[in-house]
């Protein structure tokens, strides 16, 4: 039997990643101090896959200033979005088979 | 992968972008709590308002802006700052009640109290609760006394149906329920008939709840 791992997306290989995919796609917006108050990871760990998120175009980010304190937002685009319902798909399709074999 | 692995990670998944777009520590025991105060509340209202008033008295008098109203001629002053201490004793122990209870669900579900979902949730609220508010204030100082109870539950309804989009879905169905009884109650004169929608609309309210 065929087990269609290479469906699963790479960039979402990390479980911190998935995790912020699966915010930014049921919010419109999420700003990052609230991000990481709902993951409960640290600032640097969470920039990190971040970034790699960005450079996969599956998010973008909008910088902005509150006063003077810099609020950065994100938001997951088109791309981004699809990449992650293909993911679950697969997910999906990998326990329908492990339940027929 | 193993499948419970994958199961795992699907419910996390499904439990986060539900954590992170609607505010899940909403107490529905400080629901029922604030419900029962009400309802002692508009009791101990009923009771003062039919000890002032003789039998053909009863019911509202509308009088624009002419300031001898039911609670603005002299004879009723005590009574309308009796029904505004009542209500604001009401108000202040069930928003007690709620941040108290809500600030403890919050605790056991991990979510802060002052996050994200909440803000929004209280912005998308307290808009038509406030434009509400200060109308039915200026409905009581021109001495149109007849709208407030329906137009209350009116504004009331749509801060609920509003707030639905960042809390629980049956919200949504309890604010459209308000909204038709404010509607529905205009149809009633009488304020027997108020103190009964008022007493029907808080038990159901609460059991929904």
């Amino acid at each position: 039997m065929k087990i269609p791992f290479e469906k699963l997306d790479k960039a979402f290989e990390n479980r911190l990643r998935l995790q912020i995919m699966s915010v930014l796609v049921a919010n419109d917006r999420y700003d990052f101090n609230s991000l990481k108050e709902l993951l409960e990871t640290t600032d640097g760990n969470l920039a990190s896959h971040l970034k790699g998120l960005e450079k996969e175009e599956y998010i973008v980010v909008h910088k902005a200033f509150l006063g003077r304190k810099p609020n950065t937002t994100y938001e997951s685009t088109e791309k981004g979005k699809k990449a992650f319902k293909d993911h679950l798909d697969a997910l999906e399709q990998l326990i329908k088979q492990q339940k027929t074999t | 992968m193993e499948e419970k692995e994958i199961q795992n990670e699907l419910a996390s998944i499904r439990n986060l972008m539900e954590r992170s777009s609607k505010f899940i520590s909403l107490s529905g025991l400080s629901g029922i709590l604030a419900g029962i105060y009400a309802l002692i509340g508009a009791a101990l209202a009923y009771n003062i308002i039919y000890n002032y008033t003789t039998l053909p008295e009863r019911g509202y008098v509308d009088n624009g802006a002419q300031a001898t109203g039911l609670f603005f001629s002299s004879s009723y002053r005590m009574l309308e700052w009796k029904l505004i201490a009542i209500a604001f004793v009401v108000l202040v122990l069930s928003i007690l009640t709620g941040v108290i209870l809500s600030l403890r669900k919050a605790k056991r579900k991990g979510q802060p109290i002052w996050g994200k979902t909440s803000r929004s949730m209280l912005f998308y609220m307290a808009t038509p609760l406030f434009t509400g508010g200060f109308l039915i204030l200026i409905f009581i100082y021109r001495g149109h006394y007849s709208i407030v109870a329906p137009a209350s539950l009116i504004f009331y309804g749509l801060s609920l149906v509003g707030a639905s989009n960042f809390t629980y879905n049956d919200i949504r169905f309890l604010g459209l329920c308000d909204i038709i009884l404010g509607l529905v109650t205009r149809l009633r004169f009488a304020i027997l008939g108020d103190w009964f929608w008022c007493a029907a609309y808080c038990v159901w309210q609460r059991n929904v709840l």
